[in-house]
């Protein structure tokens, strides 16, 4: 991939170009190319940047240093100086004073428009993933260097609770003190796995991360085998994702060159290796104690739990086991600090939150905000409204394993908290955003097929619950439902989340018991009328 | 009797090579039994055989996991894959109509192959290519942003 390493910006606007703004383009361009620049700079004329006290500007970013009144005889000394020997041409910078509002969004502008702030995926798309040397331009394993030198595992821990980071993978469980658990166990050989078995229905944000930026995730799962004292690691990653694969071996060979990973990192007498595992396409497997079963080579059924992964974990031992979202906001909270880290998000959610777009809107994709964002928000700004002029019915948080939330609660701020008290979850981060063409019992019958495919089928409630509860749905949707069947689904809703053994089942039921929550007049149609309020249905009369 | 020989030498042959390139340790199973399943298509009982063998490993045990992994095949398969995503993200921006679509073209359900053998149609859980619904992966190529017209021009550049 090739990068650009430096983006050059020149005012071009009527004032600049009767000031000769044009030759400064023109002697920068050749400057830059004498210099042999032109493929890590890119220099492009701007309209009008809010500033005319020294036209024309000459703008330098990343950096953002801002040149001005720029002539076309400077130009020289400003890629010398600046492009190429890479200090700043203060003899050229324009006064700081009367810095004016427009520069500053332009400067506070990151990622693309609308602004997002990006901690997780700040270097996703911007470095090159194949190249170690790209990453520690970004600061990276700066961390990591900080960790192993001035820091010992408690104030590694401590930094953590401080922040306040919360698991992403789904259940928002406290990461510091998952670290402490492993911290505090007495055992010499333990183990950090990172989850990476990303198949929660509709998101891909762990493949973006893993794709774009593998140090990140590497230089976390050693900091935290510092912290807890391991000695070992595994990325588990889910066997479609071929490209992380290969994009974390090529990682982990460079960071074992480099001295950062393997034996005595840094010089120093802390040694960790890290092995890449892949599945085989199971989503059960994204379960902790599956996911270790998987490791070990064997079918993946979950662990009865307790013993917890921190305690027994992989072959016995206790091990760590966080999510890929999660431990890449490691790197950046060690770096910056706890308190850099809460200044983003809500207090009881700090940070961002990566969310994959989707379903009927216009922009579908991936952001990074902070938590405590609303979903009107969402659709409003980032997804650019729905699609063909449509009205907003319900989204669906989180993957399967998610809620769905009616329009009522799009003003709902999503953070873990606020979330868990309207009954919703968050899940993994996935919006799928439905327009009223969608009919809810058609939704939650993909949605149960879901769990029934992917049940492992080891615990009953979950092996026939599910199995039962898509052939109730499927009778309602072929017009063949009861007003039993409604008792029925609850019940069935009802066992899966109380009796089943692990999260799989634990979650099937939530989106039964949505739909009859929120959208029990539509379903009912559907039974007493024998009609499908949005015509999606077969309604055919046949029964299973 | 000789494409019969070529054939179990074939198998022998992936065997070894998964068991050289990962070790015979049991916990290496997993990675054996895809790298065998990439070459072969399938993993076929002799296979699982001779990997127990190798590993001292029951066979019911490998039966258990082979049978257990979508990615993993106890029955042969088609000469080209293709995998439909039945997840909801797919599902909510038309891939009903792919799915309808791809089983009139093929004349084939979910889970069977075509009978001159070029075809298998599978369902699968998310993909993580959400971002472009509905998708189809036909071997390792991906589709996205299918409609139904599509199917017949993308299933005619596998004329191999």
């Amino acid at each position: 991939m090739k990068t650009i390493r430096s983006m050059v910006l020149v005012s071009s606007d009527p004032l600049s170009m009767e000031r000769g703004a044009q030759q400064v383009f023109d002697n920068l361009q050749s400057e830059i190319k004498s210099f042999g620049l032109e493929d890590e700079i890119s220099l492009s004329m701007v309209g009008d940047v809010g500033r005319h006290d020294a036209l024309p500007l000459v703008i330098v970013y990343p950096e953002a240093t801002i040149y001005g009144p720029v002539k076309p005889q400077d130009t020289r000394l400003l890629v010398e100086e600046h492009l190429y020997k890479g200090r700043t041409a203060s003899e050229l910078t324009a006064s700081i004073r009367e810095l004016s509002g427009k520069i500053a969004w332009v400067n506070a502008r990151k990622g693309t428009i609308p602004a997002q702030q990006r901690i997780v995926l700040q270097r996703a798309g911007i470095i090159d993933p194949t190249n170690i040397e790209d990453y520690i331009v970004h600061d990276g394993y700066q961390a990591l260097g900080k960790v192993l030198t001035e820091m010992t595992p408690a104030d590694v821990i401590n930094e953590l609770k401080n922040s306040g980071l919360r698991g992403r993978g789904g259940a928002g469980f406290p990461t510091g003190l998952k670290w402490g658990f492993v911290a505090g166990t007495g055992n010499k050989k333990k183990y950090v796995v990172c989850n990476a078995d990303e198949s929660e229905p509709g998101t891909f944000k762990d493949r973006l991360i893993l794709e774009g930026d593998p140090h990140s995730i590497l230089e976390a799962m050693t900091i935290a085998a510092y912290a807890v004292g391991a000695d070992e690691g595994y990325v588990y990653v889910r066997g479609e994702y071929a490209l992380a694969q290969e994009r974390l071996k090529i990682a982990i060979e460079q960071a074992k060159e480099m001295g950062m990973l393997g034996d005595n990192i840094f010089g120093t007498n802390f040694s960790f290796n890290i092995h890449v595992h892949s599945g085989a396409g199971a989503y059960i497997c994204g379960e902790e104690t599956a996911l270790l079963e998987s490791i070990e080579g064997r079918r993946g059924e979950p662990r009865p739990r307790p013993p917890y992964p921190t305690t027994e974990g992989l072959w016995g031992k206790p091990t760590l086991v966080n999510n890929v979202e999660t431990l890449a906001n490691v790197p950046a909270i060690i770096f910056h600090g706890a308190d850099w880290f809460r200044s983003f998000g809500t207090p009881s959610s700090p940070g961002t939150k990566v969310y994959t777009i989707l379903g009927n809107v216009n922009v579908t994709g991936l952001i990074e905000v902070p938590m405590g964002i609303t979903l009107r928000e969402v659709i409003t700004i980032y997804a650019k409204g729905m699609k063909n002029g449509a009205t907003f019915k319900m989204a669906q948080t989180g993957g399967s394993s998610g809620s769905i939330i009616p329009a009522s609660l799009q003003d709902t701020p999503m953070d873990y908290d606020s979330f868990s008290r309207s009954g919703v979850s968050l899940g993994s981060g996935a919006l799928l955003i439905c327009d009223d063409n969608n009919c809810v019992v058609d939704l939650a019958k993909v949605l149960q097929n879901f769990f029934r495919v992917e049940s492992c089928s080891k615990c009953n409630p979950c092996r026939i619950g599910n199995e039962r509860a898509y052939q109730i749905l499927n009778n309602i949707s072929e017009g063949t439902g009861t007003m039993q069947d409604l008792e029925d689904l609850t019940m069935i809703s009802t066992n899966l989340s109380e009796l089943s053994n692990c999260g799989l089942g634990q979650t099937a039921g939530t989106p039964i018991r949505d739909v009859l929550d929120h959208f029990r007049a539509e379903v009912e149609a559907h039974i007493k009328l024998k009609v499908c309020p949005t015509g999606v249905c077969p309604m055919s009369g046949k029964r299973k | 009797m000789t494409i019969v020989k070529e054939n179990e030498q074939r198998m022998l042959d992936a065997v070894e090579k998964a068991i050289q390139q990962h070790g015979d340790s049991r916990d290496e199973l997993i990675p054996i039994l895809t790298d065998v399943n990439r070459t072969l298509g399938y993993l076929p009982s002799e296979a699982l055989e001779e990997i127990s063998r190798k590993l001292k490993s029951p066979r019911s045990q490998l039966f258990s996991v082979a049978s257990f992994y979508h990615m993993l095949s106890t029955k042969p398969r088609g000469k080209h894959v293709i995998q439909f995503c039945e997840s909801a993200p797919c599902h909510v921006v038309g891939g009903r109509e792919v799915w309808q679509a791809l089983q009139d073209t093929l004349q084939l359900d979910s889970g069977e192959t075509s009978e001159d053998g070029k075809w298998t149609l599978i369902t699968t859980s998310c993909l993580g290519l959400c971002g472009v619904g509905p998708v189809v992966v036909i071997d390792d190529d991906a589709y996205g942003n299918l409609t139904a017209e599509q199917i017949p021009a993308i299933l005619e550049r596998y004329n191999d």
